[in-house]
């Protein structure tokens, strides 16, 4: 039996992993593959819980976000290429528009 | 029954009043000619029912209380619109709408084609109304309705020409006047009512005689200063004679007949009161003798045919005043009712000779008239005798009466003023006669070529009227010979002498001597208009050139008119607009220590508003602004920095909670 | 004095106060749903005072006369921590505002019609909300309710003058309109606060419940030391002094009376809130200051009179002439109230109620006479009897009667007063009826001056006489008018009873000083106290 730890310490590298990815990453689709694999770091939390609490709460919730995932690749992605039709652009830094 | 026929006096005229005055508001729905009938029909039917009360009076003359309904109330307070008739009721009631008739059907000649025909029998009905009122209440409310009520006619009437300026002000300032006494009138009533706890006639006058001197002075004189008002005694007779701008006929039943003889009729309502107060009695006379001598006077040199006659009315009203204060109550309604029946008659004639001419009213443009209007003339001749007191005439009668009551009861003074009086009237009012009618014509050869009688509809009531002056004095005299005729006997239930006056002695030659003086002075008067006039024509110029300051003081009305307008009026406006400026200004800016504080607190807060609170403001704008310049280089609009300070924040917050969590758990 | 109390229900079935203040402002609510259709707009703000003014005929109907009772109450709690309550009835004093108002508004209603063209829909809205905000002030009987009914109406009152005055000096009237009458009612609050922790004293020393109070019922049970009497009097005072306004308090009113829309001008110059803030409140709560100060305000009524009419005398504007014939008049009702007897209270009262149809009538006429010669300056007229006939006729009707001609409503009133004014001292009404003089002068030299004499100014174009919406609003005034004058009984019956109670008050003043218990009878069916 594996003991919760793990899988708390493997889903916690994973987060650090995403969230490293989007702070440093510049590429639009790399900032975009980071934040998936933060919510899997946040699926395999659910899933060692759900498994160690002997509850089907958490892989309910698991199912959902790995659907909403899928959605917001859809439209993250969408998104972006809007982005680099209007503004030749695939990097993160060119792209200012939140500022004013 | 009878209360019904009493109710309906008034109210035949109120109907017609209301449906002329709505037939000129709704746009002449129905012709003049209907509105004639309406207007003189109402009137006629109130005299029938005059008539039929005062049969019913003859019957029983204990006087008898009608009530229409309860007017307003409060308190110990009622007031009813309620009626009395008793014999003095009755007198006024057949003068008011038997001289009001006629005057409506002469009006209707006079005023024919005239634009606003209905308008003006509207403002007579209403008119009749008010004086009805004025005569027939029960209480001194009514009676004051009534008393406004007729001075608002007045105003509307004598305003009749209203694009006329001079018509505009003469109404204006007959309403001021009037309401200078009435208000007089209003503080009689209330300390009447103060007094005896009731306003209601018959209880006031039961309990007349138990009243103190002093309170019954006061009373007293506040009711005559509105007697004075409305009767155009002096000090308030300005207003009457500037009346004369209103037609004609209105001039005769208002301003001679009817409404301003309502003062001397209040007078003798209340003689109950006046006898509690010799003093006040006193003061009636004194300015009843006063303003018969100075209105005779100012007749003397008139030269409007209207204006004469005003100034004639105002004397005789004098007369009247003097009768009342000598204590001779039923002569003074002696000489009201033949005043009524001559004056009208007077004022009538000399519409008549107005409309033969045109519109001209001044007599140095008539002469020579006699022939060419001689109904008009015969009518005008008998009303001249019976003011100037020929024998066996009216004003005979009545002005004999007057001035030997004066006599016998040793109001000296008074008597003086009174036949000297009369000497003026013989004088000027058969100047009046002699220079319209007779002499050389000085008529425009324009105006001459119109000359033409008055229709039939005008000379009817002139020849009544005419009648009655000439006979009219008769009922005084018979049966019982001189003050004790039909009419003494009639009124004696209501009016009695004062007590106090005594019985007045003296011979049985006495009352004739004074007869004999009395028609002495009558001709002496015609005689020296006879030489003036008729005789010597260029003797009054001379006269007027020896005595020129005379004739100027009396041509001028001895400026009072001037002198009012320079002590009350001007002053008045002047104050008016001074206290506007400062109102405009602000009062609060004069009213000096409050506006000096709020001024000191209005600077101190601008102050306070301008460095304190405006800096603060500014302080705290300048800070905001500050914070923003440093604060936005933050806001690089790159989304990683954006998550970067999020999850540095997400950092510092986790820690902060396992912080106090341990601190937490540890203590 | 205790006053019994019929609740609503028993006696209409509904809580009509509560309909009559509130159905206005739902009126003016529904309004503001509309956009554009300014002919529904119109339509619906008539529909709302109509109705309002049928309701207010109900309640003149169901009123019972010749009783001091309360009626119409309704009551239920508000702020019970601190005493005040949602407490609404009528009694004689307050009766007859209430369908004045509703009068006045419809009447204002039909004068809108066709002569406000711009920003209907909030102009038709502050009105319906001023209506209510006045028939609140009349139906209140907890004084914080009072209080706030009387602060609201400054909101319609202001924008009414500042959007929709006609006059150059609008923005400063309005704002002159507010700062003065706040002011005044401020210490007026001062004052009301004094009279609950006055109450509370009391309840505490005797142990009765509530602790505190706004009621005017439990106010009236409790004694008011003389010398706080004063200082609450005076506080009182100013705020009804200002609002009414009172000499020297009165300058704000020319000036919002000819800067303001003609509507405005009648509302203010017709319903007289500030007269009758000291007939209901201060008269029975300080009774005894009410007579210890009772010179010092028939001086100023005096002033008032004598000030207002010399003043108008000289005015060439009508509309100015009526605002200071105003200030006179409210020297007389002044000079009635303290006379503090039977005739001088109902006087004062009737005089209220008369005013608002002479006085705010003349104004409706001056907004007919300025729509016509575009001006309400003498200098535009001359002569104009022969130009619009029937329009000088009706002035001249209203205008008598405001100079209290007898056979209309001015009289009455006027009488009433200047005899109760003559019982409590003879000087008083010796000056007072040189109002009576100078009323006539002012009014009548205007007069002629301008619907008299030749025509000074030929208009350029013919001036139409009345139109039929103004043949309305004249003639329904001219009704009332001679109806209160001919015959007040009507009138008369509903205001007596109450008067008789509160004349027994102000000259036995508190003299019972054993408190009762505040207690809050609901007494059935109409007995006469």
């Amino acid at each position: 039996m594996v003991p919760v730890s793990a899988y708390v310490t493997v889903s916690a590298i994973l987060f650090v992993t995403g969230l490293v990815g989007v702070l440093i990453r510049r590429n639009f689709i790399i900032v975009l593959m980071s934040i998936e694999i933060m919510l899997n770091a946040a699926n395999i939390n659910l899933v060692a819980f759900a498994n160690h609490l002997d509850s089907l709460a958490g892989q309910v919730m698991t199912l959902f976000v790995i659907a909403i995932a899928a959605g917001e690749a859809a439209v993250g992605l969408a998104i972006i290429i809007v982005v680099f039709r209007g503004k030749m652009a695939t990097n993160v830094d060119q792209i200012n528009l939140l500022k004013w | 029954m009878y209360d019904l026929i009493v109710i309906l006096i008034p109210l035949f005229p109120l109907v017609a009043f209301l449906a002329n005055g709505l037939n000129v508001m709704l746009g002449h729905r129905y012709s003049d000619e209907k509105a004639a009938w309406i207007g003189c029909g109402s009137v006629f039917l109130s005299a029938c029912c005059a008539f039929w009360v005062l049969g019913e009076t003859l019957g029983h003359p204990a006087p008898r209380t009608v009530v229409a309904y309860r007017w307003f109330f409060g308190g110990d307070l009622t007031v009813n619109l309620g009626f009395l008739i008793d014999p003095l009721t009755c007198v006024m009631l057949l003068v008011v709408t038997g001289v009001g008739f006629l005057i409506h059907v002469y009006s209707v000649g006079y005023m024919h084609g005239e634009k606003g025909f209905t308008r003006f029998f509207a403002y007579m009905n209403l008119f009749m109304v008010s004086m009805l009122l004025l005569v027939m209440g029960n209480n001194y409310v009514v009676l004051f309705i009534g008393w406004e009520g007729v001075g608002l006619c007045s105003y509307l009437l004598i305003g009749y020409y209203y694009d006329r300026m001079s018509a505009a002000k003469a109404a204006t300032k007959a309403f001021v006047m009037n309401r200078i006494g009435d208000a007089g009138f209003l503080l009689a009533i209330f300390l009447i009512f103060a007094t005896f706890g009731t306003l209601d006639y018959v209880e006031v006058f039961a309990k007349a005689s138990r009243l103190d001197p002093a309170t019954a002075t006061a009373i007293a004189v506040c009711l005559l200063i509105g007697a004075v008002g409305k009767s155009a005694q002096l000090p308030l007779y300005t207003w009457l004679p500037d009346a004369m701008e209103g037609p004609t006929p209105v001039s005769a039943l208002i301003h001679a007949a009817t409404m301003v003889t309502a003062g001397v009729y209040m007078v003798v309502r209340n003689h109950a009161i006046y006898n509690m107060t010799p003093d006040a009695l006193l003061l009636v006379g004194v300015i009843g003798g006063a303003t018969a001598l100075f209105a005779a006077t100012i007749g003397l040199v008139q030269t409007d045919i209207k204006r004469v006659l005003a100034y004639s009315t105002v004397s005789q009203l004098g007369f009247m005043f003097l009768a009342c204060g000598v204590g001779a109550y039923a002569a003074a309604i002696f000489h009201l009712v033949t005043h009524a029946f001559f004056k009208a008659l007077l004022f009538l004639a000399a519409g008549s000779v107005i409309h033969a001419l045109s519109g001209e009213q001044d007599i140095r443009r008539m002469g020579g008239l006699w022939n060419k209007v001689p109904v008009t003339h015969w009518v005008f001749l008998a009303g001249t005798a019976a003011i100037t007191g020929v024998p066996f005439l009216s004003g005979w009668w009545s002005k004999d009466e007057i001035l030997g009551h004066a006599y016998t009861h040793r109001h000296y003074v008074l008597w003086t003023l009174g036949w000297v009086a009369a000497l003026c009237t013989a004088f000027y009012m058969s100047r009046l006669l002699y220079v319209t009618f007779y002499g050389e014509s000085r008529v425009d050869r324009k105006v001459a070529q119109h000359i033409h009688e008055s229709p039939k509809v005008m000379l009817v009531p002139l020849v009544i009227l005419a009648f009655l002056s000439v006979v009219g004095g008769l009922i005084g005299v018979i049966p019982g010979g001189l003050e004790n005729g039909w009419f003494h006997q009639f009124l004696a239930p209501v009016v009695a002498t004062p007590a106090a006056a005594g019985v007045p002695e003296g011979g049985h030659l006495e009352p004739y001597l004074l007869m004999l003086w009395t028609t002495v002075i009558a001709l002496v008067g015609w005689l020296t208009a006879h030489y003036f006039y008729m005789l010597k024509p260029d003797q009054p110029d001379l006269l007027m050139n020896k005595m020129k300051w005379v004739y100027t003081l009396l041509l001028n009305k001895y400026w009072v008119d001037e002198a009012y307008d320079k002590i009350v009026v001007e002053p008045g406006k002047a104050v008016g607009r001074v206290l506007d400026r400062v109102d405009q200004a602000g009062v609060d800016r004069a009213v000096v220590a409050v506006e000096r504080m709020t001024d000191m607190g209005a600077a101190g807060s601008t102050w306070f508003e301008k460095h304190v609170i405006y800096g603060s403001i500014n302080v705290t704008g300048y800070a905001n602004h500050l914070a923003a310049r440093v604060l936005r280089q933050l806001q690089t609009g790159l989304v990683h920095h954006y998550a970067a300070i999020l999850v540095t924040g997400l950092v510092v917050l986790v820690n902060l909670i396992v912080l106090f969590l341990w601190w937490g758990g540890a203590s | 004095m205790i006053l019994h109390e019929v609740a609503a229900a028993e006696q209409i079935g509904f809580p009509i106060l509560t309909v009559l203040t509130f159905w206005p402002l739902l009126g003016a609510v529904w309004i503001w749903f509309f956009q554009k259709d300014e002919d529904l707009i119109r339509k619906s703000a008539m529909a709302v005072a109509g109705l309002e003014l049928f309701i207010a005929v109900l309640l003149l109907w169901y009123f019972t006369p010749n009783s001091s009772q309360i009626q119409f109450a309704e009551r239920a709690a508000w702020i019970p921590a601190i005493g005040v309550g949602y407490h609404l009835g009528i009694d004689g004093i307050s009766v007859l505002f209430i369908p004045l108002t509703a009068f006045l508004t419809v009447l204002i209603m039909v004068y809108s019609w066709d002569t406000e063209r711009t920003m209907l829909k909030p102009y038709f809205m502050a009105l319906l909300g001023l209506e209510a905000t006045m028939v609140g002030v009349f139906a209140s009987l907890d004084l914080i309710l009072f209080f706030v009914f009387w602060e609201l109406m400054l909101l319609p009152g202001y924008f009414l003058i500042k959007l929709w005055g006609k006059g150059p000096q609008r923005q400063y009237a309005a704002l002159k309109y507010v700062l003065y009458t706040l002011s005044g009612s401020v210490l007026m609050l001062v004052g009301m606060v004094l009279l609950n922790l006055n109450f509370h004293a009391v309840a505490v020393t005797y142990r009765t419940e509530p602790l505190y109070s706004f009621d005017f019922l439990d106010l009236l049970n409790v004694p008011v030391p003389p010398e706080k009497q004063t200082l609450i009097f005076f506080l009182l005072f100013f705020g009804f002094a200002f609002k009414a306004p009172i000499f020297p308090f009165h300058t704000w009113l020319p000036t919002a009376l000819v800067e303001g829309p003609i509507v405005m001008s009648v509302l203010l110059a017709g319903v007289k809130l500030g007269t009758f803030g000291f007939i209901r409140f201060s008269l029975p709560l300080l009774p005894e200051a009410s007579r210890q100060w009772l010179w010092l305000m028939a001086a100023l009524g005096l002033a008032a009179i004598v000030y207002g009419a010399v003043i108008a005398l000289v005015q060439s504007d009508f509309r100015r002439l009526l605002a200071f014939s105003s200030i006179s008049h409210l020297g007389f009702v002044m000079l009635g109230l303290f006379a503090l007897n039977f005739q001088g209270l109902q006087g004062s009262l009737l005089q209220m109620i008369n005013l608002g149809f002479s006085t705010a009538g003349l104004f409706f006429m001056a907004g007919f006479l300025a729509s016509r010669t575009g001006s309400s300056d003498l200098s535009a007229y001359g002569g104009l009897a022969r130009h619009v006939p029937l329009l000088a006729t009706f002035i001249l009707i209203l205008g008598l009667a405001s100079i209290g001609l007898p056979g209309t409503n001015g009289f009455v009133g006027e009488f009433l007063i200047l005899l109760g004014v003559f019982r409590a001292h003879w000087i008083l009404a010796a000056v007072g009826v040189l109002g009576v003089i100078l009323g006539a002068a002012y009014f009548l030299w205007y007069y002629e001056r301008a619907f008299f004499g030749p025509v000074a100014h030929e208009p350029p174009k013919p001036l139409h006489d009345l139109r039929p919406r103004e043949w309305g609003i004249a003639v329904a005034l001219t009704v009332m008018v001679l109806w209160i004058g001919l015959y007040p009984a009507p009138f008369l019956n509903m205001i007596n009873g109450s008067v008789q109670v509160l004349v027994e008050r102000v000259q036995q003043g508190a003299a019972d000083k054993t408190p009762q218990q505040p207690s809050r009878p609901q007494v059935p069916g109409h007995g006469h106290d």
